[in-house]
Order: C-alpha cells, then sequence, then structure tokens
C-alpha cells in the first residue's frame, strides 16, 4: 500500500517535471476560433474559413526585415493557394507603441500599397499571438481541416533561404499543403528560422 | 641624428585605436568556442544591425566587457542570414567603436543550426547564451535584457 502510494507520487513527480507549462500550439493540436479586426475595418474570425481545407496564418508585420524580404513569397502563396483551399490569413502581433510603423494605419497603408487580397489582421491585446505560441515574424501556422476542428499541421519558417528567393531548396510550407491536399504526413512539421522578436507589450 | 624611430613613434601614438576586424565564421568555429575549456564566463549575444532591440541592449555587452575582466564577450551577428554583404556590419562596429569581439555567422540553413547553438531558442533576435567556462553550466535568454540582467544571468551559473 505505502509502496504503491509513493510510486504513484513519484509518477505524479515525473508527469509534473515532464510537462512545463506549454507556450502555445504544437503540431496537431486544436485550435481556438479567434476573431480580430482587418484592414478593412471588418472582424475576421477562423470560423468563416469553415470550407477551406486549410489555413496558412502567417504572424507578420510591416517592418521586420524578414518580413520585408518575404512579402513577395506570402503574396505568391496566396495566389497559389488561396484557390486549391488554402488561403493566407496574416496577423500582426507587434505592439505600435514600441514599433509605430506597424500601427493599424500602417497596415492599411501597407495592404493597400502591396495589393494584399488576403486579411491582414490586427492582434492589438495579443492574446492570439501568445495563445498560438507566435515567436517571431513571420511565423507560419499551417492549419488544416479535420471534420468541425482545425489542427496544427506545420510550425515555421516558408522556407530554408530569407535572402534569396531564387536560392531556396525547402519550400516549407508548400511541402506540407502539397502533402496534405494527398493525404500524406507532412515531411517536415517544424522548423525554425533568424527573424524579429515580436514586439510585446510592457508587462 | 635619426629622428625617424621618434617620429614613426610619435605618428603611431596619435593614431586612435583603430576599429577591429570582425572575422566571419562558421557553425564549427562558433561551437568549438562554447565548448572550450576557460576560465572566463562567456557572454555570448545573437544580434544583427537591422534588429532595433539588439542595438539597443548593446552598450550592456560593452560596459561588461570593460568592466568584468572574468568575462569574454562576443557580439555574433547573424546579418549574413539575410545580406551577404559584411560591410554594413563593419561599419557598424566603427561608428559605435565595438570594443568587445564581433564575429559574423556565415551559415546556410537556419532550421538545422538554430538548435545547435540552444534548443530553446526559436531564432527570433535578439538571444543571449552565458556558458560558465570552467563548469559548462549555460543560461539561455531571448529577450532584450535590460541594466543589471547580464550580472544576475551570470550570477546563475556561477
Amino acid at each position: 500500500m505505502m509502496r504503491n502510494l509513493f510510486v504513484a507520487a513519484a509518477c505524479t513527480l515525473l508527469l509534473v517535471a515532464a510537462n512545463p507549462v506549454k507556450n502555445g500550439y504544437e503540431v496537431g493540436d486544436k485550435v481556438a476560433d479567434f476573431k480580430l479586426k482587418n484592414v478593412d475595418g471588418k472582424m475576421v474570425s477562423l470560423t468563416d474559413y469553415r470550407n477551406a481545407k486549410g489555413v496558412i496564418v502567417i504572424f507578420d508585420c510591416n517592418t521586420c526585415p524578414y518580413s520585408k524580404a518575404y512579402n513577395e513569397r506570402i503574396m505568391s502563396l496566396n495566389k497559389k493557394y488561396a484557390a486549391q483551399g488554402f488561403p493566407v490569413v496574416a496577423i500582426q502581433p507587434n505592439d505600435p507603441a514600441i514599433s509605430p510603423g506597424d500601427s493599424f494605419d500602417e497596415m492599411q497603408k501597407l495592404a493597400q500599397k502591396k495589393g494584399y487580397d488576403f486579411p491582414y489582421l490586427f492582434d492589438e491585446t495579443q492574446v492570439v499571438s501568445k495563445s498560438f505560441g507566435a515567436t517571431n515574424t513571420p511565423h507560419v501556422f499551417l492549419l488544416k481541416k479535420e471534420g468541425a476542428d482545425f489542427k496544427v499541421a506545420y510550425i515555421g519558417a516558408i522556407d530554408d533561404n530569407a535572402k534569396d528567393a531564387s536560392a531556396v531548396t525547402k519550400r516549407y510550407v508548400e511541402d506540407a499543403i502539397e502533402a496534405l491536399k494527398s493525404g500524406n504526413a507532412v515531411p517536415t512539421n517544424q522548423t525554425k528560422a533568424i527573424g524579429c522578436t515580436i514586439k510585446w507589450k510592457n508587462a | 641624428m635619426n629622428y625617424l624611430p621618434a617620429i614613426v613613434f610619435a605618428f603611431l601614438a596619435c593614431v586612435p585605436t583603430s576599429a577591429q576586424e570582425a572575422k566571419i565564421i562558421r557553425l564549427s568555429q562558433l561551437q568549438e568556442m562554447m565548448a572550450k575549456q576557460s576560465d572566463h564566463i562567456k557572454v555570448i549575444n545573437f544580434w544583427a544591425t537591422w534588429c532595433a532591440p539588439c542595438v539597443k541592449e548593446i552598450p550592456l555587452f560593452e560596459k561588461l566587457n570593460r568592466e568584468r575582466t572574468d568575462v569574454k564577450v562576443t557580439l555574433v551577428s547573424l546579418d549574413l542570414d539575410l545580406d551577404p554583404n559584411p560591410e554594413k556590419v563593419y561599419r557598424f562596429i566603427s561608428r559605435k567603436n565595438l570594443q568587445s569581439e564581433v564575429v559574423l555567422l556565415d551559415e546556410k540553413d537556419p532550421n538545422s543550426y538554430i538548435d545547435r547553438i540552444d534548443k530553446n531558442w526559436s531564432g527570433a533576435l535578439p538571444a543571449t547564451l552565458i556558458i560558465n567556462g570552467r563548469t559548462g553550466k549555460r543560461k539561455f535568454v531571448e529577450k532584450e535584457l535590460h541594466d543589471g540582467d547580464l550580472e544576475k544571468l551570470i550570477a546563475e551559473i556561477q
């Protein structure tokens, strides 16, 4: 009896130690619905995409040089995959008090100048960015529709070469979408890249 | 009488301390530096000239480098990941007259090397790794540091 109790206590301790507080979604996790304001003033939520096969959620901003380097590639992703059931939804997570170039006004200007044909949402409270566990910009969370739910299929970078789109050897996001379309497992479901840290509000 | 040595000496003495020559290194060289036994506390900061919070915190590393003889500061620039030309970094070093050692990491495929520097690193800048050269004990932080933070982090691995 005492021994069993001891074993149970030890297991509990092990479980607690092995499960640190989770920082955001992991691949396979179900994504909670969110609702954020788009640059056109209208609210956009994940449930608006209930008829899509998936959504390419990209935490992105105006000011980060990596966002600038990937801007054309992000627009191309939407052009190529929206029609195939995987549209882009961009979310701007930075606090404009720290990064004035990422204000809602500046977001509207960029979206208009570039002719964004996908939502560019402002996460003013940063709650959505935190719940995803976004760390940098641009940071991709590819979601796939499973029944009524959206689940995370890939987290990370768009590809493996920020400075030169023509020298890319691994197209992580495209490869993941192609795998989902053909019902295969995503070949690389998590990657890391150098990037700008998200400008969180001062606590 | 030959005044030449005196003239040369006087001339050299008047030349201000020139900016350092920052080396371009590969991941293997960085790993060697991280792993090498030493009596120093190694403070390795990952930064880039385009990264505003990085540039803001650099004076803290310069101060640490100046004041602590038991600490070896290395500023690892990641600028080459986005721009193949190192000139911008060289200009930054001379403009700020950086005294801490600066190196530029030249490596392809960030996804493969970020984890080899530290598993807890997402790849976002700035990030700082502190290693006790004697015990190998390490501390990694991925955020902008403020006055006093570095001293606290160092104390945690001493």
